[in-house]
């Protein structure tokens, strides 16, 4: 990367004038660029700038309806994965596409072999997965189930197979929303290697620092179109994520308050494991009035379950909630909203929202059962028409009115009109899980600054996410989760990345005792 | 070939995809009548004059049509919540049933008609009670509890027909005894053969209607059927919303046996239902689970079945042409609706 000019003409992966449209919406429009020898780039955009869109067009998934894709000078035939395959273009999807019930390598050599030769090229294909791992410091074990593997291990499989199928185009689809720091740290230690190896990168992210750490150059998307290109080298994380949004953006910083009265309170509450997902073993925790409590961990360690306990839909098998000084008699949804717990799910799609309701009928999905909106068994929809229309204005919910179906909605109006519905009867808990996931720059400003102000108003609030800037940022107290257990509250401040990294990685637990 | 969603479709296509597949469907049945030797057209012709050529044919197609309709909106009530009640022959049963306890003597005043309605209704209801509590409690798959109880219910009215409900005029035929004339549904008008049942099942539609539209009961059984882990989530009681729909559908289902028995043919026999159960569940999908759009695809089918008699009286087509014009409509529709959303594209 030293001598740019021999390294001009070297385009591994040029795109030309890429337009996509999905019926009124322009996914891509005449987007153009060129990827080099040994060079990453990251793709940087708000939701919806059509980062995804480009890629699966790349890949194959869709077809382009103007524009050429050509991969080391040859142009590549539209719509055909294999074809993109057998260029040497590999993808790492955001969710992992591995048979569970399969061996590493199986899974890594699925789809490479015929079927009349099975057996024959195993020892090779052994070897040749030992000899990948050990260059690109992919560390996994080739006879492991991968059912029995860890996110990070399994994201090692996904970019073995690319690499065993001689990619030599990588394209990463947000690589490291699932990984600790620690984590990402070797993962980046993989990327530099294979850029060494003279592999090119295509690197898809939504964390700002990331790709300043790991890119040569960011290519921002905004509305499906190129918007700039910079130097990460010459740019810091103000600059990018104003391009992204198209203006200055003022992130809210949350200041530090003395906490209220707990208003709710676990004692050493254990629930049960439900399939794959961890339950909680004894864990103990205070929400207090006028405080954000902000729950980091890697997906899957737990955060789960304590969300679908504090949202009534599971129970303690061992250990209780209080709430307000006394233990709920029976403990349910209801029961939850009852006692004003406003709750933000992390799936706005799947359980946050009815797809096919419209606005005003998911206005009051949760309230619909109390008047003004019923009466006597019998729907007042012209009270659940004005509730939504409430919302819609006050949370500035963008959407053509109240009849129009919450499907066509983007993801940052959805979450909007959510915050609206949970916010509106003045809560005194809120639940906020993974509040901001999948929303743009300015929607990510807009929830955080309700969610701070509701705290400022008295709310206790437990906010969970797995992004550490955005806990870091907000909570007056840091508790991490490992394993289903919850490590002791740390003040704002106190810890450092690197630090609450090794909390998620389960160091400093003592025998499962919570120490909260 | 792959599907690619469409965000807004036209209204050409949206109207005209249906009527392809309308299209469709008649020249399967063109197809079907050419294979058995017979002249398409004809065979079409006799169809539709069988089914509304003329009053007498119109009004047999409306009588037809009540048991569907009433059947239709059982299922489309049940399946609006995703509880796939596939018994709706099990409770038609219980509904006629009822029908003969009470018109046989038990009640000689004419207040039995809505007394035995009710407890025709009460019965069908309690049919599918115990499937449906067997999903809330247990977890049962609904779909086999509901399909086998109707083979049980079937064996039960022949029972009854050879032992206690035997007629003992019936010259040894299994069936009821008549119903006493209290007991019976009068006709709409004097003098023509279609009976209050078939009205009673345009309320019943309007009704269910207005139960999914406007009560708290209704938007609570359409948030379960559209998205059961949104509707738990947001504290709506799913177990009890599924019994209370599982009661309104069996319940529906059961008027069908009912009016059958008191309007129709005023005793029960075994032979009582064609498969309106089961044929209810077709007139429902073809509405799209609206209980106003039952009214219509239950006269639809109706029609296709009484003209197929008709029909194959005239020509030498046998009568299983309607059900495979029914089978192929199905379909067709289906096919229809799913491209209304998706488009095929190459790739």
């Amino acid at each position: 990367m030293t001598d740019k000019n021999a390294q001009a003409e070297e385009f591994v992966l040029r795109l030309d004038g890429i337009s996509k449209r999905f019926g009124a919406l322009t996914a891509n429009s005449g987007i153009s660029l060129g990827l080099r020898r040994g060079e990453v780039i990251a793709l940087l955009g708000e939701n919806g700038a059509g980062k995804t869109t480009l890629m699966n067009i790349l890949f194959g998934h869709y077809v382009a309806d103007e524009g050429t894709v050509e991969v080391f000078g040859e142009p590549l035939p539209p719509g055909n994965p294999r074809a993109a395959l057998a260029a040497g273009v590999g993808m790492v999807h955001q969710h992992f596409t591995l048979a569970d019930n399969l061996s590493v390598i199986d899974n890594i050599t699925l789809g490479t072999e015929s079927l009349w030769s099975r057996g024959n090229g195993r020892a090779a294909a052994r070897a040749r997965i030992k000899a990948l791992s050990r260059d690109f410091g992919l560390a996994v074990h080739p006879d492991a189930r991968v059912g029995s593997l860890s996110v990070g291990e399994r994201q090692r499989v996904e970019i073995l197979k690319a690499l065993y199928r001689d990619a030599r185009i990588l394209i990463l689809d947000e690589p490291t929303a699932v990984l600790t720091p620690q984590e990402t740290d070797a993962l980046f230690d993989t990327l530099r290697r294979a850029i060494a190896a003279g592999l090119s990168i295509i690197f898809i992210s939504h964390k700002l620092h990331e790709v300043i750490a790991i890119a040569d150059r960011c290519i921002v998307l905004r509305h499906g179109k190129v918007v700039g290109e910079v130097d990460t080298h010459s740019t810091d994380r103000a600059k990018l994520a104003s391009m992204m949004v198209g203006g200055e953006i003022a992130l809210p910083e949350a200041e530090a308050r003395a906490p209220g009265p707990a208003l709710l309170r676990l004692n050493h509450v254990s629930t049960r494991a439900k399939g794959t997902a961890t339950g909680l073993r004894q864990v103990t925790l205070d929400l207090c009035s006028g405080q954000i409590i902000g729950l980091a961990g890697v997906s899957g360690n737990g955060q789960a379950a304590l969300a679908d306990l504090v949202s009534g839909l599971v129970r303690p098998d061992q250990g209780s909630i209080e709430i307000g000084g006394r233990q709920p008699i029976v403990w349910s949804p209801r029961e939850a909203l009852r006692h004003r717990i406003a709750r933000i799910p992390e799936d706005r799609h799947k359980t946050g929202t009815i797809s096919d309701f419209n606005l005003t009928e998911n206005a009051v999905l949760e309230g619909y059962s109390c008047p003004p909106f019923s009466r006597r068994g019998w729907m007042n929809w012209r009270a659940a028409e004005s509730f939504a229309k409430d919302i819609i204005a006050k949370y500035d919910v963008r959407c053509q009115g109240p009849a129009q179906r919450i499907r066509l909605l983007s993801g940052g109006n959805m979450q909007k009109l959510i915050l609206g519905r949970v916010l509106e009867p003045t809560p005194k808990i809120i639940l906020a899980n993974q509040p901001v996931r999948g929303l743009d720059v300015g929607a990510i400003a807009y929830v955080h600054s309700r969610l701070i102000a509701a705290r400022d108003a008295g709310a206790a609030v437990l906010l969970i996410s797995e992004d550490l800037d955005e806990i870091q940022s907000l909570s007056d107290v840091i508790h991490v989760m490992s394993e289903g257990r919850l490590s002791p509250g740390f003040a704002r401040g106190s810890m450092t990345a690197a630090e609450l990294g090794l909390w998620m990685a389960g160091q400093g637990f003592e025998g499962g005792e919570d120490a909260a | 070939m792959r599907l690619e969603p469409i965000a807004n479709a036209s209204l050409a296509r949206r109207l005209g995809l249906p009527l392809a597949a309308l299209g469709a469907t008649v020249i399967v049945a063109g197809v079907l009548a050419l294979i058995a030797g017979a002249n398409p057209f004809a065979v079409l012709g006799q169809i539709v004059t069988g089914a509304v050529g003329s009053k007498f044919a119109l009004l047999e197609t409306l009588n037809r049509a009540t048991p569907l309709i009433f059947t239709g909106l059982a299922v489309a009530v049940a399946f609006k919540a995703k509880l796939w009640n596939i018994g709706a022959e099990a409770q038609l049963y219980a509904g006629a049933i009822i029908a003969v306890l009470m018109g046989t003597g038990a009640m000689e005043s004419p207040i039995v008609l809505p007394v035995s309605a009710l407890l025709a209704m009460a019965a069908g209801a309690l049919v599918l009670l115990g499937p449906v509590l067997l999903k809330t409690r247990l977890g049962v798959d609904e779909v086999v509890t509901t399909l086998l109880l109707n083979f049980i219910m079937l064996l039960f009215v022949s029972y009854l027909l050879e032992g206690p409900m035997k007629d003992p005029m019936g010259m040894g035929w299994p069936k009821s005894e008549p119903l006493i004339k209290d007991a019976r549904l009068p006709r709409i008008v004097e003098g023509l053969r279609l009976h209050w049942g078939f009205a009673l099942a345009l309320i019943a539609a309007v009704v269910v209607y207005i139960i999914e539209r406007r009560t708290t009961f209704g938007f609570e059984m359409r948030a379960v059927g559209s998205n059961l882990g949104a509707a738990r989530f947001a504290g709506i009681p799913v177990n009890r919303v599924l019994v209370q729909t599982a009661l309104l559908s069996g319940g529906l289902a059961a008027l069908a046996g009912w009016s059958e028995v008191a309007g129709l043919k005023g005793h029960l026999s075994q032979d009582l239902s064609p498969g309106f159960g089961y044929t209810g569940i077709i007139v429902a999908m073809l509405a799209l689970l609206n209980p106003i759009g039952v009214v219509g695809t239950a006269i639809f089918v109706a029609g296709i079945f009484v003209g197929s008699d008709a029909m194959s009286r005239a020509a030498v087509v046998p009568t299983y042409i309607a059900d495979m014009l029914l089978a192929s409509a199905l379909l067709f529709m289906v096919l229809a609706l799913l491209l209304t959303r998706v488009r095929v594209v190459r790739g």
